[in-house]
């Protein structure tokens, strides 16, 4: 187990380094900053000096090699729009994402699941069929137009939520949330909701076709004919099994999201990293794409390993593999 | 003496498209305590339907349409779906075909027997244990303490089944159905097997019926014989009857299709054709078209006739002189 996990954690760190690499060396073939940055009437010289600065006349993998160099001392480089440290910009963008993709993966659980569990048992009931309808819109229907219909119905027409911003932030076990303040919530839950519907979507279909499944197997019929309630064997015998697929989706979900929550974040003005990076590849802000995109393989290494976990937890037959 | 199962004019049906099929048509047996019963056809001769259906676990398209089903002289049929409920595993339990597949792969083997002890009695999880580890006791399976902390895919194919014959053991039912329980196993394990069952029944005084296309099995194992072919028992009486002196020709066909150790490479007979589509059969008498013994008549419904030996044919294999 110990083994397997040393394992896993140095195969990330080796995945990190490819990925800086090939971040590094992708964002050096887009362009030069400095040609977006300056003021097209500066003399030729200052532009030269400008260049040097930044250290954008050295070859790429001297470019590379200071860059490691800084990061071995902790130093991920400075914006070159805001000019403040990017691991001070990414973090203080981060806790909006966190939350606002929590929200939503809960909304998505919560009603996904249990919509796809009674969608299987009961397949052929009027409800059942409601279920995977909506289901079918929840991932099929662009998200930003879904988002836009919501900012009309309920902050244009009704007027009861607001039609984007962060609202109150107020302060959760020390850290500083919106989910603290009654108006961070009338904030944060149309956004959530519109972020939340593909992956419900995805949850019900999931859980139905397993659930589907499931049911015709013989241990369900064992346990049936040992006298067990529906409901018994649903939430003892069943939800165990499939929930393994659910936990493979969930993780990638948790992930995607987390890094590409933009489209929900342009259009409901949510101040999240999904805007930073939008707004650093438009402005060729160098040092905040190279340290997203590694955050983001971090990311992903890391919930992918939480997987594996939860598999070897949830599944007696999956060994994990390694260090012995 | 009542009989601890009595099945009368059972008949299950089931909706397909366009089609009605009656996969089980007026069957009836009935098996005292400590007998076995053995039920035996070829693949899609309603055996198993008929076993669902005694346990009221028939899925929607099909539905009992007919019949009474006795566990002690009570009816099952006319019991709420909750009291029906009730009685499964307490009174009537089932063990089936695949070992592999009855257990839950990802609970602890001590868990599901546990769960399958809770739904009857108010125990304690502890208690609901020991009752498991003494069940897999009686069906002979060495440390059960620790088998009840083990996952189904560390135990053998036998084991499993042993496990769950046990698990169908664990409310002394008055009846166990056991749908073709040895038909995955080893031989010798399968022999193991039979010799615990007989021990069980002759101990705990259960009713088995045993469901199988294995006539060696049954002629060896059971007390009583039902011969089933698309959806009717075509011949019942016991087991030295059938087997001894069969009168329909269905079983006379099947006998003389188990190869015997006498007659090394002479051809084994086979009854020729295949088994009927239950949604066509013929009129009358459905082995008809692979009867050698038919004629005119049998395109008519055949007689039932005997009294304790019993077979349902317009032309019966003679009676042996007495």
């Amino acid at each position: 187990m110990l083994g397997y996990l040393i394992r896993r954690l140095a195969q990330a760190v080796v995945v990190v380094f490819a990925m800086s690499i090939i971040v590094f060396t992708g964002v050096y073939a887009i362009g030069n900053p400095i040609d977006v940055m300056i003021d097209p009437g500066a003399t030729a010289e200052i532009r030269e000096k400008l260049i040097a600065q930044y250290g954008l006349d050295q070859p790429l993998w001297r470019q590379y090699f200071t860059f490691l160099a800084n990061v071995a001392q902790g130093d991920m480089g400075t914006s070159m729009v805001y000019n403040i440290p990017v691991v001070d910009l990414v973090f203080s963008r981060l806790p909006a994402t966190l939350e606002l993709v929590f929200v939503s993966v809960c909304i998505a659980t919560f009603i996904g699941i249990p919509a796809g569990l009674y969608a299987g048992y009961r397949p052929d009931s009027v409800a059942a069929k409601l279920i995977m309808a909506l289901s079918v819109l929840g991932f099929s229907v662009p998200t930003f137009w879904i988002g836009m219909l919501l900012i009309m119905t309920f902050a244009v027409n009704l007027g009861v939520l607001p039609s984007g911003g962060r609202g109150d932030v107020g302060s959760l076990l020390g850290i500083p949330t919106s989910l603290a303040t009654l108006d961070g919530w009338s904030h944060v839950i149309m956004p959530a909701l519109n972020l939340s519907l593909f992956k419900m979507g995805l949850m019900i279909r999931l859980t139905r076709a397993g659930m589907v499944e499931a049911m015709r197997t013989d241990y369900v019929k064992f346990a049936r004919a040992q006298g067990l309630t529906d409901r018994e064997i649903i939430f003892s015998h069943v939800l165990r099994n499939i929930s393994i697929p659910i936990v493979t989706v969930f993780g990638l979900e948790l992930g995607s999201t987390l890094a590409f929550a933009v489209v929900t974040e342009s259009v409901f003005t949510w101040p999240g990293v999904g805007k930073l990076i939008i707004d650093s590849i438009l402005q060729l802000d160098r040092p905040v794409m190279v340290t997203y995109l590694v955050l983001v393989v971090i990311l992903f290494v890391l919930i992918n390993l939480t997987v594996d976990l939860v598999y070897a937890r949830l599944d007696p037959r999956v060994r994990l593999k390694g260090g012995s | 003496m009542t009989a601890a199962l009595d099945v009368r004019g059972l008949t299950t049906r089931f909706e397909t498209r366009g089609a009605t099929v009656t996969a089980v048509n007026d069957v009836s047996f009935a098996v005292e305590p400590g007998r076995i019963l053995g039920l035996v056809g070829e693949s899609g001769s309603g055996k198993s339907v008929t076993g669902f259906s005694i346990l009221g676990l028939i899925d929607s398209p099909g539905e009992i349409a007919a019949g009474e089903v006795r566990i002690d002289g009570d009816d099952l049929r006319a019991m709420s779906p909750d009291q029906l409920r009730r009685m499964r595993g307490r009174k009537v339990s089932m063990v089936f075909q695949d070992p592999m597949m009855t257990l839950n792969p990802v609970l602890r083997v001590g868990d599901q027997m546990a769960m399958a002890v809770r739904v009857h009695d108010r125990v304690s999880k502890r208690a609901a244990w020991d009752r498991a580890r003494v069940a897999l006791e009686t069906v002979g399976i060495p440390a059960p303490a620790e088998r009840l902390r083990a996952y189904p895919h560390q135990l053998s194919g036998g084991m499993r089944q042993r496990v769950a014959i046990a698990t169908a053991l664990l409310h002394r039912p008055s009846v166990i159905i056991a749908d073709e329980p040895t038909t995955a196993l080893d031989v010798s394990i399968q022999g193991q097997i039979l010799a615990e069952v007989r021990r069980l029944a002759d101990e705990t005084g259960t009713a088995i019926v045993w469901i199988t296309h294995d006539l060696a099995v049954v002629s060896s194992l059971a007390d009583d014989i039902c011969v089933m072919y698309a959806g009717r028992i075509v011949e019942s009486g016991t087991a030295e009857q059938v087997i001894g002196h069969p009168r329909h020709p269905y079983t006379r066909g099947l006998i003389d299709s188990v190869p015997s150790r006498g007659q090394p490479g002479e051809a084994l007979p086979q009854i020729p054709g295949s088994t009927p589509q239950l949604a066509d059969l013929p009129t009358g008498c459905a082995f008809r078209p692979r009867c050698s013994r038919a004629s005119e008549l049998c395109r008519t419904d055949p007689p039932l006739i005997g009294k304790d030996h019993t077979a349902l044919c317009h032309h019966p294999i003679e009676e042996p002189a007495p």
